[in-house]
């Protein structure tokens, strides 16, 4: 592997972790708010790469608007789906075990999946990369990388950015840490004062918008079919069990592993690519029980 | 209504009720019912094996599907080209190896707790897919077919769908007498004792992770067996057999027939089998049919949000509602019986 080789792969290792870790921070950060695991969020993802293939011919006829007007609108109706779902489904879910938590969000997949196929059918489509950000870069003398691949990546990190500086700036990310500690103070927030059934429904929304806004940008980059939110999903769960449940900054470390481990393994050994994460995952969990960050 | 005193043995009537009524079906039912129970009852011993631990140890495991897939794959790839295979190695090589990687895993996975146990059996259940499904060892994605379906000398021939109804039936009673006697000893006791409270079961002497991961092994042997009727049956696997799908859907039945009593994994897989039948049916959905997961995948959100204590608890329901009763429930908790 040469030189230019290796830093392409460098780069499709980082788009391919910032956007896992865009998806696995929902995933930990409705988990440790909420104590909900969701099974449902990968979901999301699909939702929200389908919303980017149905919504662009839709929004090129009324608004005569391109790739950006797609985005504005996906985002707006994820987090009215995000809120929706939280009153409906999720509400009467906090109190129960996590085995329930699990049956029922395979039931919304299940529901997810099939409404999909109903509405849109079961082919596999592509995305057409936005004509501003169609171009290529030059890498070395004969190698190129496609501009749109650093924009995924670049999303991704002002993501990233924004939620760091929402979580350690604002009093909305204050009251997030203070519930996310456990159940007892999530008892003692709410006696503070904080509605708390509106901040989980705040905290939802987000994290579906976070999950659809992922799906719709990956959209060109990975084509759109059938099953992809399940396959995220499961990555994701190791992510979020590599880095610590509830924990934002483990998620960043641990889907950045992921992004490196597998983007070389498909280069290096191609016949255990699949496998190699899980390996990971068994190795680290030999190390830390508990992933490499707790909660907090 | 029935007493306290009596009770368990209207559960004794049921559960012998319903063996009874399996053993005589073949001389009534068509071939494609006595089929369909065939599958059903085959599941119903998976979903035994994950009640053992779902239900009985408090291990809400979502991998399941694993240690059927191993032991599905092993009966297709380690059967002879030509020949039949002989039951007598045949099936204890499949189970070995289901419980060798149940053993694997359960070491590792046992070190964690709670949400992370889910998503730690799911992401090493997925591991076995990729295996499976990536390297041509298994056929990849196309799955591979059983030529000859194994025997046992020339007393059982697998191939006879009658003989492999019996036998199913046989491992189905074998393993659900074994299960109920085995949660009555002392292994079962401290079992329930850890799904109660496994800090103070530690606290009275007892090592809880020797305990779990025997109980993990065993419940990757049961699954084993059931995979390995499964390829016998159909004479063919594929990939999916390993699929979170099937895991989720083995938990889903459990669930459905009611958590903590071996006899709701057998009610649970029954009323699985039927409810998918019923949305799958075309005679009663016409084209909607083939969006049958949206019917399932609605039953489920309501089943959830309806019947917390799955079908099992139905009965007690109803008393509440129409007596105002309500029956302790510790022995229920406590009791790991039929």
């Amino acid at each position: 592997m040469d030189l230019a080789t290796f830093f392409i792969q460098c780069l499709n290792a980082l788009q391919y972790g910032l956007l896992l870790f865009l998806v696995a921070s929902g995933l930990t950060l409705i988990f440790g708010i909420m104590g909900v695991i969701n099974l449902a969020h990968g979901s999301f993802y699909m939702i929200g790469a389908y919303l980017a293939y149905a919504l662009a011919p839709l929004v090129a006829a009324t608004f005569g608007g391109g790739f950006f007007t797609v985005l504005a609108i996906g985002l707006v109706l994820a987090v009215l789906l995000g809120y929706v779902l939280e009153w409906a489904f999720f509400s009467f879910l906090y109190q129960r075990e996590h085995l329930q938590q699990v049956l029922m969000t395979y039931g919304l997949i299940l529901v997810f999946e099939e409404l999909r196929s109903m509405l849109v059918g079961d082919d596999v489509h592509g995305v057409p990369v936005p004509p501003l950000l169609a171009g290529t870069l030059p890498l070395g003398d004969v190698m190129t990388y496609p501009v749109y691949r650093l924009f995924v990546s670049a999303v991704c990190l002002l993501l990233a950015g924004a939620m760091y500086l929402v979580f350690t700036r604002t009093r909305l990310g204050m009251m997030i840490r203070a519930g996310s500690a456990g159940p007892a103070q999530r008892e003692m927030v709410q006696s503070l004062g904080v509605d708390i059934k509106f901040l989980y429904r705040v905290v939802f929304a987000a994290g579906v918008a976070i999950a659809v806004l992922a799906g719709m940008v990956a959209a060109p980059v990975s084509s759109v079919y059938p099953g992809m939110g399940n396959t995220v999903l499961i990555i994701c769960f190791v992510v979020v069990v590599i880095g610590g449940i509830g924990s934002i900054r483990g998620a960043l470390l641990a889907a950045l592993l992921i992004g490196i481990v597998d983007t070389f393994g498909k280069v290096l050994l191609p016949q255990a690519a699949g496998v190699l994460v899980y390996v990971l995952m068994a190795l680290i969990l030999l190390w830390k029980p508990d992933g490499l960050f707790r909660a907090g | 209504m029935m007493g306290v005193h009596r009770r368990p043995d209207v559960r004794l009537a049921f559960v012998i009720a319903v063996f009874v009524l399996l053993a005589l079906l073949p001389f009534t039912a068509g071939g494609y019912a006595l089929d369909l129970i065939t599958k059903t009852m085959i599941y119903a011993i998976f979903a035994l094996s994950l009640e053992l631990l779902v239900g009985s140890t408090g291990l809400v495991c979502f991998g399941q599907a694993a240690f059927f897939g191993i032991g599905a794959y092993g009966a297709v790839l380690w059967s002879p080209q030509a020949d039949a295979a002989s039951l007598l190695w045949l099936l204890p090589a499949c189970v070995g190896a289901a419980a060798l990687y149940a053993l694997a895993v359960g070491a590792l996975s046992l070190r964690t707790r709670g949400v992370y146990f889910i998503m730690v059996t799911l992401a090493f259940a997925q591991m076995a897919f990729y295996v499976v499904h990536d390297t041509p060892l298994g056929g990849g994605t196309d799955g591979i077919y059983l030529n000859v379906k194994p025997v046992l000398g020339s007393v059982l021939d697998l191939g006879h769908s009658g003989v492999f109804y019996s036998v199913t039936l046989a491992s189905l009673a074998a393993v659900f007498g074994g299960l109920a006697l085995l949660l009555r000893s002392r292994f079962g006791r401290a079992l329930a004792g850890i799904k109660a409270n496994e800090q103070r079961m530690r606290a009275t002497g007892f090592s809880t992770y020797g305990y779990k991961l025997a109980a993990f092994v065993l419940a990757g042997a049961i699954a084993g067996l059931a995979g390995f009727l499964f390829a016998v049956k159909d004479g063919y696997v594929n990939p999916e057999l390993l699929g979170w799908h099937l895991s989720a859907s083995v938990l889903i039945m459990i669930i459905l027939g009611g958590l903590g009593h071996l006899r709701g994994a057998l009610i649970g897989a029954f009323a699985f089998a039927l409810l998918q039948e019923f949305f799958k049916s075309e005679a009663i959905f016409g084209a909607f049919a083939k969006h049958w997961s949206l019917g399932l995948g609605l039953s489920i959100i309501a089943c959830v949000a309806l019947l917390p204590r799955g079908l099992v608890g139905v009965p007690a329901l109803l008393r509440e509602r129409l007596f105002g009763t309500r029956r302790a429930t510790v022995d229920e908790v406590i009791d790991g019986g039929v």
